[in-house]
């Protein structure tokens, strides 16, 4: 009987992309997943526990999907950090090698790459239950021996396999001596010995932890990795130095380091394959059937189109319902929490600033889920490989890659959720760049804003419908275009990169399986509201602040007694029209209101920053406006409602309030929104970053408030210089 | 000797050499594109610009300008 390990260990379960890695990975800890972050870089890392048959447990830690360890990135370094447990991390107990059977030669290529590291390893020879269907047999035991660790063939979905896996697993931790592979790399010349002698001198010897097989496995991974065009950190410069003048002695002399280096590896399982290998017949895949029609040269575009129209669709009719029930259900308790409490500034902040808060960002719940669903059906199935490879030449050409498709269109819905989408892309220049254009798509919160502004600019009449519409379209176009030309400039600028070549795999197609894919959305909803929720509350908090204090403020009128004298009024009168008293508090309150907001901090900062806006043809109240907007673009609808004094509830059809607007003026008597001005003023909100909500979403994605000042700042510059133009060349032009 | 970007699509032919940047050879011969190996090309899509491959039992999707870099030989339909 062997006792329990005394000491935790540490477990990295690695293989290529779509193994069924992720459903082996909560097969093996039962879902009780932690998802954290790989330090300094935003790629997930997800974490669980396994208890093994003697009760003993272990970190499991899920590493990247890759083919290789090799890398050029430091995403891609990841994989080789995470599986060699390079300092600071410390090396693993053992690996288990996720290999997909139907896809067995490739897959083994990462097989004999991690076990040139001298881990002890074990083989989970997954989906075995495809292999019949696919024309092929596999010897376990033959593998097994071929290769010198122990194979276990499971199936991670339906769970067969994975009680014998934990026992292979908790048998190699009590022994790992037991594990002798009999892959080891050799070099077949004595000139590719002695490069690999003088890389392996170089390598640190923290790496290698006095391990000379692990010094020779690291130095292969050099001479693949290592070249002046890499974005990898922290590699020594004497390592590089010694890369690169060893490949430079080797192609002087015609030779070729990295092919023979892979050469190598594939040269062994060409030679062993066949011991537990055998294709029985060979099969039509059922999957090349399906990619006639979805990679068809035109009906894989409509089809692909088609399926992205149902994908906007959804988020807006399945999520409108939703988030019309989270609205309400907050609206209650708001009302709820005020009936209970003593009027007053406390109870004003709690159910103002903090429920309001609250609210602010559980509204975006329900579209990030749909999306989240969406995504996780079309990666689980392999579509998503299919979309990186159909959409490559159209997103090319704005420096960005296929993958930004799907956030880069939900944008239009809101940034919130498409800025997590970007999580689907695995290069981070890529991903950042997408980020950064994201918020330039017009969102749904600015529809309520450019419906107030278009009824303003155009004059009721028979047309007016018509003459609406196109404006309205026209300001999509505008965006579009605007985001098109920015992912253009950043790209060939603060973002330049490299050109990547386009090599993916293309994965057999499998039914998506219900639990991963919910698991995924349900991880993603919860981060978001845990993480970024806070930030948005934290915002929306202040918000209310600066538009609530200072409460000592000088008023124009004692409202306090005319209310008085109204309520009381209200109380002694019986047969008077008491809806006509009501009316008359409701308006004396929204007077009151508009006033001490337009004293308020918010209303300082809108007089401070009116030279800035002056010059747009906007005056100090739009400037409240654009302040309150950040809570939430189409807040700027409502804000300008209590500055005008009608309330806090007014929507861009209140005919009071479009009266007030009309009839504002600036001191002089000019009339205050002219159609230019709300042209300069749609334009404005079309591109500044209005909206903490987008500005806490890349601030947690980032890891910083780098990106996120440089969003704000970008796009405010932007959307200050149009309006400008737009402004002035009207006046210029002779227009109001 | 012909480039990958011309072949017709379900013909089966040797992979003889890889030109083109590193990183993109690399990429290929990872992947178990390596000269000598038996390979099928089993789509283009001309819209889209990209090829598709099946090498040693799995499938490698390309840009047509990267499949330029791969000359092979011995093309059989």
């Amino acid at each position: 009987m062997i006792g329990p390990l005394t000491q935790r260990r540490t477990i990295v379960v690695a293989g290529n992309p779509n193994t069924g890695k992720s459903t082996l990975f909560n097969a093996l800890t039962g879902g009780s997943v932690k998802v954290g972050n790989y330090p300094g870089i935003t790629v997930e890392r997800h974490a669980g526990t396994l208890r093994l048959p003697d009760l003993t447990t272990a970190e499991l830690v899920d590493c990247p999907g890759t083919y290789s360890l090799s890398a050029r990135s430091h995403e891609e370094f990841l994989a080789l950090e995470a599986v060699a447990g390079l300092p600071p991390i410390g090396r693993p107990d053992l690996v288990v090698v996720v290999v997909d059977a139907t896809q067995i030669t490739r897959n083994l290529y990462l097989t004999l790459q991690i076990i040139e590291l001298g881990l002890p390893v074990v083989v989970a020879l997954n989906m075995v239950d495809q292999l019949q269907s696919a024309g092929i047999t596999i010897d376990a035991a033959a593998m097994a021996k071929a290769l010198g660790v122990p194979v276990v063939p499971v199936v991670a979905r339906n769970g067969t396999g994975v009680d014998q896996l934990k026992r292979q697993i908790a048998a190699i931790l009590h022994a790992p001596q037991r594990v002798r592979p009999s892959w080891n790399w050799r070099p077949r010349s004595a000139k590719l010995r002695a490069d690999v002698d003088a890389v392996s001198a170089k390598i640190p010897d923290a790496w290698a932890d006095g391990d000379l097989e692990r010094r020779d496995a690291l130095a292969l991974w050099a001479m693949l990795s290592l070249d002046d065009e890499d974005e990898l950190r922290d590699v020594p410069t004497e390592l590089r130095a010694v890369v690169r003048e060893r490949r430079a002695t080797a192609d002087a002399d015609g030779r070729e380091l990295e092919r023979e280096i892979i050469q190598s590896r594939y040269d062994w399982i060409d030679a062993h394959e066949a011991e537990f290998v055998r294709q029985t017949r060979q099969v039509t895949r059922f999957s090349d059937r399906i990619d006639r029609v979805l990679l068809h040269p035109a009906g894989g575009f409509l089809l692909f189109l088609a399926i992205m129209t149902f994908l906007f669709q959804a988020l807006f009719t399945l999520a409108d319902p939703l988030i019309g029930w989270i609205e309400d259900a907050f609206a209650f308790g708001q009302a709820a929490l005020r009936d209970a409490m003593a009027p007053g500034l406390f109870a004003d902040f709690l159910v103002d600033g903090v429920i309001a808060g609250i609210g602010a960002f559980v509204v975006f719940l329900p579209q990030i889920l749909i999306l989240f669903l969406f995504l996780g059906i079309m990666e689980d199935s392999g579509y998503m490989a299919r979309v990186a490879v159909l959409m490559d030449r159209v997103m090319r050409a704005m420096r960005l890659n296929g993958r930004a498709f799907v956030p880069l269109l939900s944008g239009y819905a809101c940034a919130i959720p498409a800025i997590l989408a970007t999580r689907t892309m695995d290069r981070q220049r890529d991903r950042l760049l997408t980020m950064l254009v994201i918020p330039l798509m017009t969102c749904s919160a600015r529809l309520p804003v450019y419906g107030l502004l278009i009824a303003a600019i155009v004059p009721p009449g028979d047309r007016a419908p018509l003459q609406q519409g196109l404006l309205m379209t026209a300001m999509y176009v505008f965006a579009t275009l605007m985001a098109l030309v920015v992912a253009l400039v950043l790209g060939r600028t603060m973002l330049k990169g490299p050109r990547v070549p386009l090599v993916i795999e293309m994965p057999p197609y499998r039914l998506p399986q219900a639990r991963i894919v919910l698991r995924s959305m349900w991880q993603q909803g919860r981060e978001f509201m845990t993480k970024a929720g806070t930030i948005i509350l934290a915002c929306s908090i202040a918000m209310w602040l600066l538009l609530t204090f200072p409460r000592d403020v000088t008023l124009s009128r004692d409202f306090g007694a005319e209310r008085a004298i109204l309520e009381a009024t209200l109380r002694t009168s019986t047969t008077g029209d008491l809806a006509d008293l009501e009316q008359r508090i409701a308006a004396l309150d929204a007077e009151e209101l508009g006033e001490r907001t337009r004293a308020s901090y918010a209303g300082r900062i809108g007089h401070v920053i009116e030279p800035a806006l002056t010059p747009l043809g906007f005056d100090w109240r739009v400037g409240i406006g654009i302040l309150g907007a950040f809570a939430a673009r189409e807040v700027f609808v409502s804000t300008m409602g209590i500055v005008f004094g009608i309330g806090s509830d007014a929507d861009p059809e209140d005919a009071l309030l479009r009266a007030r607007l009309r009839a504002a003026t600036w001191p002089d008597g000019r009339t205050l929104f002219t159609p230019l001005v709300c042209l300069s003023l749609m334009i404005f909100f079309a591109l500044a970053c209005q909206c903490m909500s987008t500005l806490a979403v890349i601030a947690r994605e980032t890891r910083g408030w780098r990106w996120p000042a440089f969003t704000f700042v970008y796009m405010t510059a932007l959307a200050w210089l149009l309006s400008f133009a737009v402004y002035q060349g009207g006046r210029a032009l002779g227009f109001a | 000797m012909a480039t990958l970007d011309d072949i017709d699509v379900g013909s089966s032919m040797t992979l003889v050499s890889l030109n083109g940047a590193r990183t993109l050879r690399r990429r290929l011969m990872e992947l178990g594109l390596l000269p000598g190996t038996q390979i099928r090309l089993v789509r283009r899509n001309h819209v889209g610009g990209f090829v598709e491959v099946e090498v040693r039992r799995s499938r490698v999707s390309l840009r047509l300008s990267e499949a330029r870099n791969l000359q092979v030989t011995g093309v059989t339909s």
